[in-house]
């Protein structure tokens, strides 16, 4: 169906069905209870697990599939952002626009740098993106300040011309993203019993475009064009003497994957419109090569699984501070209570990243193919116990 | 005129004169075997042959075009493949798609964006996959990784991956290096096999005597970088020149 076997199409309906039900599934615990802060399922979080993850499935469709390792990714989401929240300056609060514009920029953008880049391969290809991409953000923070107002970041203001929408509503604020009138951080807030589940229309959109770059992914990765781009990543000697230039095959790759990261960069500043230079940090270009490997690089929902990982690490186990674990501990004797309270404090709080650290450590080193891996090393488990269940299993592990 | 003219071809590495003055004159549909010592600059001219180097001087014409200042994936394209020392497939892929690739690469050229087709829906390509593998006997690893191949195997992929292309002139450099003996003359077989259904010319670079009396009809000797005899298998045989510069003056 869509142009996809039987496999893809099911692995794309699971995603869709996670994606729609994301606020039911995020939210498993009462909003009163002590596991409330566990609960994901809220706007601001639910949006950064799709389009990070949007994000990282563009990533894969260049480091998965051809190899080139690229450290310098976030120029393109940072470009995105920057062109998304300058459409909203100038045109409208309209969401379609900026997205569209900060996919074309970043597409170009990624052309340039690509062309340059790709004239190595290995290390100093890695290296020479990582120069464009620093080099990008020491620009945005000193000298192109007109474009992106610098240190404080590109925000909205009251007098932006806009003109196809207002400088300012009736009450004289500054007028909010939305698609076609529907307002981007409207919440629909719907109460079961102690629980709340949060519906939110930016989140939607977001897991459209989600499921709509899903299912492109799985088309490329599907395509003769993606078996050309394993090849480059197999044997790039046997390419060139099988007569194919493996260039403009890298760069092709190269430049849809920066549209992808442009898109997430877009996506950012709708949700919330404005855009900084720290968008384009290192750090932020390294954050998406750990969330494909964690997640499985060369897999198609490796990097989804990954992107939502790390999100969650980053805005949940940072919540957990020496407070909450005394609470958690409250029922043991003080002198024991203390001690445990010691040994969980690096870990947890701001702490969160040497968890991840030795998370990651431990995916490289035990699972070479990230989580997907171990999902398939788990159902490969069960279906040794119940043959009969088969079946069943290979659905459960997405595969690839 | 042959098919492949290499003339007055020179090539210096620093000090060292790898190639000089080498003329090469390959005819259309013969098996040529260029053999001789190590360091006698076999692998200096093939790579002279198919881009990966650039003469100093002289010129290498195919099919009547030069060749020289080509890219590889160009001169591939005019019709000339070759296989490697130690075979060089797509080891991450499957069988059927390292045989895939390079009909995708006769059909569609250097380049081409075909990002959202299915491969799956690529009848053509696959069936044209299918026949060849079946030709060479590995239909039954088709959804293998060639990785996981034997080297014989891959050996056999690789030439059928070259043919796969239906080249003009197929360049083998040491097809048999680190064979065991049955891969060898599986390999051999194989050859003969394509030179006799095929319209096909085959240079071919080797050691191994067994290999290059059994299938070359004319073999070019090299020695230091230049051609000693060109001549037939029968009379390079007891060639005294051929002798003294495999084993040495004191034995001629």
């Amino acid at each position: 169906m869509l142009g996809l076997n039987k496999r893809d199409f099911s692995l794309l309906l699971i995603v869709a069905i996670l994606a729609l039900c994301a606020p039911f599934l995020l939210n498993p615990f009462p909003a009163d209870s002590a596991m409330a802060q566990f609960n994901a399922g809220y706007p601001d979080l639910m949006q950064r697990f799709v389009i990070f993850g949007i994000f990282a499935i563009g990533f894969n469709i260049l480091f998965g599939l051809t190899g080139y390792l690229s450290f310098g990714h976030a120029a393109f989401l940072g470009v995105g952002s920057y062109s998304a929240v300058w459409m909203f300056k100038l045109l409208s609060m309209n969401v379609i626009p900026a997205i569209l514009l900060s996919v074309v920029v970043a597409g170009l953008f990624s052309l340039l740098i690509g062309f340059i880049s790709l004239r190595r391969s290995g290390i100093y290809f890695s290296i020479l993106t990582l120069a464009f991409a620093q080099m990008s953000f020491n620009l945005a923070y000193s000298v192109l300040t007109p474009i992106t107002n610098g240190e404080t970041g590109l925000q909205l203001t009251l007098d932006d011309p806009r003109i196809l929408g207002v400088s300012r509503t009736e009450d004289g604020s500054i007028p909010v993203t939305n698609f076609f009138g529907l307002e981007m951080r409207d919440t629909y807030e719907m109460i079961v019993g102690p629980w709340s589940f949060q519906f939110n229309n930016g989140y939607y959109l977001c897991a459209v475009l989600m499921l709509l770059s899903f299912y492109i992914a799985i088309r490329i990765f599907r395509s003769p064009f993606g078996m050309m781009l394993r090849a480059i990543k197999s044997n790039n000697t046997r390419m060139t003497y099988t007569g194919l230039n493996a260039r403009p095959y890298a760069l092709a790759a190269f430049v849809i994957s920066g549209m992808y990261a442009g898109l997430a960069g877009g996506l950012l500043a709708s949700m919330d419109p404005l855009a900084g230079a720290e968008r384009m940090q290192w750090t932020a270009s390294g954050e998406v090569v750990l969330m494909t490997i964690l997640g499985g690089a060369g897999t198609l929902i490796g990097p989804v699984l990954g992107a939502g990982f790390i999100k969650y690490f980053e805005n949940i186990f940072s919540k957990i501070n020496d407070s909450v674990l005394h609470s958690w501990f409250s029922f043991m004797p003080d002198g024991l209570e203390n001690l445990l309270v010691t040994l969980v404090h690096p870990f947890v709080g701001k702490g969160w990243h040497l968890t991840l650290g030795l998370l990651f450590m431990l995916v490289v080193i035990f699972l070479p193919g990230g989580l997907v891996e171990g999902g398939q090393r788990i159902a490969r488990l069960f279906r040794r116990k119940k043959p009969d269940d088969a079946k069943k299993s290979t659905q459960s592990t997405p595969a690839e | 005129m042959g098919i492949l003219e290499v003339k007055n071809v020179n090539k210096r590495f620093g000090g060292l004169q790898a190639l000089g003055d080498v003329n090469l004159s390959v005819a259309e549909n013969t098996v040529h075997a260029i053999i001789g010592p190590n360091g006698a600059g076999k692998s200096t001219l093939l790579n002279c042959l198919i881009g990966k180097l650039i003469p100093d001087t002289g010129s290498v014409m195919f099919q009547g075009q030069s060749v020289l200042g080509r890219k590889p994936y160009e001169i591939n394209q005019m019709g000339i493949s070759r296989v490697f020392q130690t075979p060089e497939i797509f080891g991450d892929l499957t069988v059927l798609e390292n045989m895939m690739i390079p009909i995708f690469a006769k059909r569609d050229g250097v380049f081409r964006m075909h990002a959202l087709e299915s491969s799956h829906n690529e009848n053509e390509i696959i069936d044209q996959a299918e026949a060849m593998l079946e030709d060479l006997n590995l239909q039954d690893q088709r959804h293998m990784h060639s990785a996981s191949m034997s080297r014989g195997n891959k050996r056999r992929l690789e030439i059928g991956m070259c043919l796969a292309q239906t080249p003009k002139l197929l360049l083998l450099d040491e097809p048999t290096a680190g064979m065991a003996r049955a891969d060898t003359n599986n390999t051999i077989d194989l050859l003969k096999q394509i030179k006799d259904e095929r319209d096909i010319t085959i240079a071919i670079i080797e050691h191994d005597m067994h290999v290059v009396f059994s299938l070359a009809e004319r073999i070019t000797v090299l020695a230091q970088g230049s051609p000693l005899v060109e001549d037939t298998p029968e009379n390079i045989k007891g060639h005294p020149k051929v002798r003294e510069a495999y084993l040495g003056e004191t034995a001629a």
